[in-house]
């Protein structure tokens, strides 16, 4: 198995650098919250990271689990509490470096689904608030975890690396719930792009906004965080100029002819004689 | 006795109703149109080129009516089709029709939905395709949600997992019967992630006292437990429609819920039980 099963670290790095070192907002281990400035205006970073002592021991590699999908929910809500009278809404980046969401029977009695609907709840929110909000997936973005944290962003920048991945499961289980083995699952990845794990196959579905080249996702230097910061401010303008603030940007792309089929002739059909 | 199976039998089981079925059976009589339907021939494109079955509806029902006379969307999925699982069709069904519901609040037209969650979660042969699709649901119900309630069913025997299962915790109101299940990862994959010691997928007793419709009730994590009855499920919707609003979606308690986490014992495995005990007296906070 080559699976990455961990968060790699970068999140905290990426996190670190966009922030100039700045405090935290919370003591919070896992789920790192830093107030910082992009493109000159006051901004909220977000990231989750590995928290080896975690009191919920299925949740100490970097997944989402339960109070993380929670603090991570009011990380988010704070920033739209703060502008809620304010004409400009801060922009929110969220990190993106998740292995996965937190896998356990404790999760599962909890209600972790319910967490993870806080996390994506509070960024939906902040969307439609018009906060401006981008994810940069600097690693892993799997799964639960991703939805939690990122994929509610109004534009999404994913670094051109091996390291980066996004995927809807982790191969092992995937293979097991489609009653395939690992190797047929790899083969069907190699043609069908919705199955493939690296970057470059997830870009043809039309749901970053940028692909970014940097020259060491993992230890970045000044070079790469002035690239990621340019690529930042630009999607803020890019945000800002747009008076949408739905998701309907990512249905462009060339394999989602289907998804643009679907809506339109839902559009044609919605207004009836009934109505 | 004899009794009881008189009951049983004239029961109107909304369980063993498929999924077009479910939605007319809601709606009122005489008003269900469906939109994108199986003549559209929407067929899955991903499925086609791994050889496996495809569908004309893709397992999604979108049927526009009224429910006691309000106009209502019901986005129905087929749990017997490809376990209910969401694909980039049958996704952007349901995400393209409550974008249209909000579409219509904005408009004046206070359009509501209902979801029948019966969904494995992400199809995993259009992985990533089928999360962008889910992620788009959930974008369209917190949209939704600020103007009418969008209420979610889990009647069973699927339940309710995944992607989907994050969906549902974006519902205003939640209504499961006895026979359904809500978790984010179903029993196989713990086990597969996590061992089985840690959640031995066999155990069904295990599963439904954790993760069942009474469980979720009890806890607050879902409205309404109710009989596998069509009629007391259409009653049922009619009641919390009316209602509107929660004053705070659950999803919205992050404080609540970080202080109820705050007293759990995590050395222990948790049980049904301490799970009652720990979110009502959240509750009773």
């Amino acid at each position: 198995m080559n699976e990455n099963r961990e968060a790699s670290g970068r999140g905290a790095a990426w996190l670190r650098l966009l922030t100039d070192g700045a405090a935290a907002a919370h003591d919070w281990p896992a789920v790192r919250v830093v107030d910082a400035l992009l493109a000159g205006q006051p901004a909220r970073y977000v990231a989750v990271v590995p928290d080896p002592d975690n009191r919920f021991p299925r949740a100490r590699n970097g997944e989402v689990g339960l109070v993380e999908g929670w603090q991570l929910a009011r990380a988010v809500q704070e920033a739209v509490e703060l502008d809620r009278a304010a004409p400009v809404k801060r922009p929110i980046v969220a990190v993106i470096d998740v292995p996965s969401q937190a896998y356990g029977r404790s999760e599962e009695a909890f209600g972790i689904h319910q967490a993870l609907a806080g996390a994506a709840g509070a960024y939906a929110e902040a969307r439609l608030a018009g906060h401006p909000v981008i994810g940069l997936i600097v690693g892993l973005a799997m799964s639960g975890a991703f939805l939690a944290h990122g994929y509610q962003a109004n534009r999404i920048i994913a670094l051109d690396d091996a390291g980066v991945q996004v995927h809807a499961m982790g191969k092992a289980s995937a293979a097991r719930v489609t009653l395939r083995s690992v190797e047929a699952l790899e083969r069907l990845a190699a043609s069908v792009p919705p199955m493939a794990y690296d970057i470059k196959n997830y870009a043809s579905l039309g749901l970053l906004w940028r692909v970014l080249q940097v020259n060491d996702a993992h230890a970045p230097g000044a070079q790469d965080l002035a690239a990621v910061r340019e690529t930042l401010e630009a999607a803020l303008a890019d945000i800002v100029a747009d008076r949408e603030r739905g998701l309907s940007g990512r249905l462009h792309g060339p394999h989602r002819q289907a998804s643009r089929r679907v809506r339109e002739l839902l559009a044609s059909q919605w207004e009836g004689a009934i109505d | 006795m004899s009794s009881h199976i008189d009951a049983l039998l004239q029961r109107d089981s909304f369980i063993e109703r498929g999924a077009r079925s479910r939605a007319r059976a809601l709606l009122d009589a005489g008003t269900m149109r469906e939109l994108a339907g199986p003549f559209e021939r929407l067929h899955s494109p991903w499925l086609a080129m791994q050889q496996l079955v495809t569908q004309a509806d893709d397992g999604v029902v979108v049927a526009k009516g009224k429910l006691d006379g309000q106009p209502t969307v019901v986005l129905a999925i087929e749990g017997a089709y490809q376990g209910g699982s969401m694909g980039e069709i049958g996704a952007a069904k349901i995400a393209g029709s409550l974008e249209l519901a909000a579409r219509d609040n904005r408009r004046g037209i206070p359009t509501q939905a209902v979801i029948l969650f019966e969904t494995g979660g992400v199809r995993l042969q259009e992985a990533n395709l089928g999360l962008a699709g889910i992620a788009e649901i959930q974008s369209a119900i917190v949209d939704l949600r600020r103007y009418r309630p969008v209420i979610g069913v889990s009647a069973g025997t699927v339940g309710c997992y995944g992607g989907m299962s994050i969906a549902a915790g974006l519902c205003s109101y939640l209504v499961m019967t006895r026979e359904a299940r809500l978790g984010l990862n179903g029993p196989l994959v713990i086990e597969q992630e996590a061992g089985v010691a840690e959640f031995d997928a066999r155990r069904r007793g295990l599963i439904w006292s954790l993760t069942g419709g009474e469980q979720r009730v009890a806890t607050g994590l879902a409205d309404a437990c109710v009989e596998d009855d069509t009629a007391t499920i259409r009653a049922t919707l009619t009641r919390l429609f009316a209602q509107g609003l929660p004053e705070q979606h659950r999803s919205e308690r992050a404080l609540d819920y970080l202080e109820r986490l705050a007293r759990v014992d995590t050395a222990v495995q948790a049980a049904p039980e301490t799970v009652r005990t720990i979110y009502r007296e959240g509750d009773a906070a």
